[in-house]
């Protein structure tokens, strides 16, 4: 019989939006841009086998520290939030590879296009808070391409080169909650 | 109905542009009304000392022909190889405040006529470069009319194979007001 590792122990695991952050990172001109999502919603389910997350940003929520920017970014030059409001991870399958360390199989959906991504992360040990609750934090990182999703404004720089690169990083320090007796 | 307001770069009287965009509505379907922008002219130069409440007359009106429109005809000549800068200046003023301006998710098309062989094509892109800053959402057509005085004819359109590509254009840009209108009103 085989013994499957799940990441957390069964049940649905909500969300603790206030202490969770979704960031990207890219590099631009001469160092690393880095931006986030205020508004994310996420939700894991846990059963004996498997543990499955899905996960939205809202768009309209980017937050760069700057209006006219953030303004840009949701415009159809990037994220095009009017036509697509949110960005989706969907993974149906987060494998534990030991000492905390997982692996996802996911999808991730931007402006439209839903493309497989693999993301790394690491999974806490699950603690009772304060509060009632049981808690673990899980901690995930993806690359993408932005090009795949069909984000693909450039300013070239006077050499020729581009100034915006093609690969973003995409963090997630996401905390999950359950009820502590899971009744 | 869906409502397309057309925007010439020209001042000129007898512009081929004007021409193009009067060719334009003729040819637009009977479901959509082409309204000709005519106050190109009256538009000061951008100042941000002046970009206070109340507006310029003569931006507020710009400002509500845009808003009151689902989408834009953008038709350009080329000034040494870019945009008119009246036109460029008519942008900036709607450009702002970025995050709200009139033409944020708009749909918008560009062509554009010259008397010279490549149909204003810089001009064109470049205009589209402009309003993808600004945050329209351009569509990717581009209609380059060159030679432009020997296609018309006491100010009609007289190239049917001109004709049929703007008509072409219009239908592009009244789906994607319509495409807009649709995704506006599910939610």
């Amino acid at each position: 019989m085989n013994t499957t590792l799940t990441i957390a122990p069964a049940g649905t695991w909500n969300l603790d939006s206030v202490h969770s952050r979704v960031d990207f990172e890219v590099s631009y001109l001469a160092g690393t841009f880095k931006g986030h999502f205020n508004e994310i919603a996420a939700k894991l389910t846990v059963d004996d086998e498997r543990a499955t997350l899905e996960g939205t940003t809202n768009v309209a929520s980017i937050d760069v520290n700057e209006e006219n920017l953030s303004a840009h970014l949701q415009s159809p030059d990037f994220f095009d939030a009017e036509q697509y409001p949110e960005l989706r991870f969907t993974a149906e399958d987060i494998g534990l590879d030991g000492d905390g360390k997982v692996s996802v199989d996911g999808e991730l959906t931007i402006k439209g296009v839903t493309q497989p991504v693999t993301v790394t992360g690491t999974v806490t040990a699950p603690m009772a808070d304060p509060y009632g609750t049981e808690r673990i934090g899980l901690n995930l990182t993806t690359k993408v391409d932005r090009t795949n999703f069909g984000i693909n404004w450039n300013n070239p720089l006077p050499s020729g080169e581009p100034s915006l690169a093609n690969d973003v990083t995409i963090l997630a320090e996401l905390q999950f909650v359950k009820p502590g007796d899971d009744s | 109905m869906t409502r397309i307001l057309g925007i010439s770069g020209s001042l000129r009287r007898d512009s081929h542009n004007t021409s193009l965009l009067r060719a334009a509505a003729e040819a637009a379907g009977p479901d959509i009304e082409f309204v000709l922008y005519d106050g190109l002219k009256q538009i000061p130069p951008y100042d941000e000392d002046d970009d206070v409440h109340p507006r310029p007359e003569s931006v507020a009106r710009l400002n509500e022909a845009i808003g009151a429109a689902d989408a834009v005809f953008f038709s350009t000549p080329e000034y040494n190889s870019s945009i008119p800068g009246q036109l460029k200046n008519a942008i900036d003023w709607v450009s702002r405040p970025v995050a709200t301006n009139a033409l944020r998710n708009k749909p918008v098309a560009v062509v554009g006529a010259s008397t010279g062989g490549f149909g204003a094509v810089w001009a064109q892109a470049e205009l589209r470069k402009v309003l993808a800053a600004v945050g329209a959402r351009v569509l990717d057509l581009e209609l380059p009319v060159p030679h432009a005085h020997t296609r018309f004819e006491d100010g009609g359109l007289t190239d049917d194979e001109i004709r049929t590509r703007l008509e072409e254009a219009i239908e592009a840009l009244a789906d994607a007001a319509r495409a807009r209108e649709d995704r506006r009103t599910a939610v």
